[in-house]
């Protein structure tokens, strides 16, 4: 199964900390003309935050027209945000944006791809979140 | 020794921004164009009464730290930025460094306009004097400098990369304390100003490091490999004297020390390198951490259980127009 589904840009970083949790992830393709990806089962997202602290274009274009896809939408339990605290207020902003629109919880933040510590919180975190929600379908 | 003069491009042809090889030279060039600013409009007069309940050690620090804040910002105009330019792959990632080295010339002024707002000028001219006479200031300067005067494109990278993202910490520490005690709050709103620049250039020139990475041999790789660690160790010990040499009058070194950890971290992070500090000398005083990144406290880590404001999530359908930025 997928519980995880991604953007990350060609920098690569927020692939890099996919990569490192192993978990199945499906990456949000980069380019309008690459086919679009479809949600088949419930998932975390995982974005990056675009932006320079205003708060205008946080959330790549990718993703929002990932996530207009009712089906897609409909399948989000939470997000995870990755970003830099040196955007002062924009720090993962990207993340509560979808948490607010989507109404599921922002998980965790990270910077750049993440230090040991976090994938071990994350992967922790994720198991036990993983496992809250099918106990409660 | 003479230095040698640094090279410059030797063939340029018109740039042509509607034929782009590398998206990412876009992307950076738009943001900081968007995030452009400078000093004079920010209220730094507003300060003055604040600055007064200082006490004149306080006062003495704060000027310190800012003009060795200035000395980087204007080795990385008038050097840094500008060393990086003939190494470029894309003509529009020359642009991004006329672009980077122009805005680390308006942070260098920046001081200026905080000092000539609050400080005498006799005031002023004392701590240029201990700029130029602090050993441990000019030994990060001369490390730096010979790294861009150097013949390595990617070194340069990494001695740059290293001075935005980890080399100004020591510094931005002093004005984040402050603010976090409700102290010099609009002196913190232009260094927040600045930090998020950095942030930007550290971003960007360590993407540019790993790009040059890809096309170099595993034997260059690993050498440069062993190269940033043993820089970041270099600059880190000059750091700690550093530290030492401003705040332990105030008793703040310990704190400054977990602020140069964190950020070497994220240096590191930046060139694609796996943070080297551990979790247990980077807890960063939150204090500070929330001066910097205001809601960046908050519920960041709901696995742990200390946000308390969320319960386990439900997901509701949301609407298109919910999607209409």
């Amino acid at each position: 199964m997928t519980d995880l589904i991604y953007f990350s840009s060609v920098s690569g970083n927020t692939r890099r900390f996919v990569e490192k949790l192993s978990r199945p992830a499906a990456r949000i393709p980069l380019l309008a003309k690459d086919a679009p990806l479809q949600a088949t089962e419930p998932y975390v997202l995982i974005l990056p935050t675009y932006g320079g602290g205003d708060g205008n274009g946080a959330v790549p274009k990718q993703v929002i027209r990932f996530l207009n896809d009712e089906r897609n939408r409909s399948l989000i339990r939470g997000v995870i945000g990755a970003g830099n605290t040196n955007f002062g207020t924009a720090y993962g902003l990207a993340g509560d944006i979808i948490a607010a629109k989507c109404h599921v919880p922002h998980l965790y933040r990270f910077e750049v791809f993440g230090t040991p510590d976090d994938v071990r919180v994350v992967n922790e975190g994720l198991d036990a979140f993983w496992s809250t929600q099918r106990t409660a379908a | 020794m003479t230095p040698d003069k640094l090279k410059l491009v030797s063939h340029v042809e018109a740039i042509n921004w509607n034929k782009i090889q590398d998206d990412k030279d876009v992307d950076v060039w738009n943001r900081l164009v968007n995030n452009f600013w400078l000093p004079e409009k920010v209220p730094l007069s507003n300060d003055i009464q604040s600055w007064n309940t200082l006490t004149p050690d306080e006062q003495q620090l704060t000027m310190r730290v800012f003009t060795g804040l200035t000395l980087l910002d204007t080795i990385q105009g008038t050097v840094g930025a500008v060393s990086l330019i003939p190494d470029a792959i894309t003509p529009h990632e020359e642009a991004v460094y006329t672009n980077i080295a122009f805005m680390e010339s308006v942070h260098a002024k920046s001081y200026s306009s905080i000092f000539s707002t609050l400080c005498s000028t006799k005031e002023i001219d004392e701590a240029f004097r201990w700029s130029v006479e602090n050993v441990n200031l000019q030994k990060k300067a001369a490390i730096v400098m010979e790294y861009y005067q150097g013949d390595s494109p990617l070194k340069r990278k990494v001695a740059s990369t290293l001075l935005e993202s980890f080399l100004f910490y020591s510094g931005f520490y002093l004005p984040m304390y402050w603010s976090s005690r409700a102290k010099l709050t609009n002196t913190a709103d232009l260094i927040r100003l600045i930090i998020r620049d950095e942030a930007v250039h550290g971003y960007y020139i360590g993407y540019k490091f790993q790009k040059g990475l890809e096309l170099v041999s595993q034997a260059e790789r690993d050498d440069l490999k062993d190269y940033t660690f043993s820089l970041i160790y270099e600059l880190y010990d000059n750091e700690v004297q550093y530290t030492q040499d401003l705040y332990d009058g105030v008793g703040l070194t310990e704190d400054v020390k977990k602020f140069l950890h964190y950020n070497a971290n994220k240096a590191l992070m930046n060139l694609g390198y796996e943070a080297m500090f551990p979790k247990t000398v980077t807890d960063v005083n939150p204090a500070i951490l929330s001066a910097l990144s205001p809601n960046a406290d908050e519920n960041h880590d709901f696995f742990s259980g200390s946000g308390s404001s969320y319960v386990i999530g439900k997901a509701v359908s949301t609407e298109d127009e919910d999607w209409d930025f």
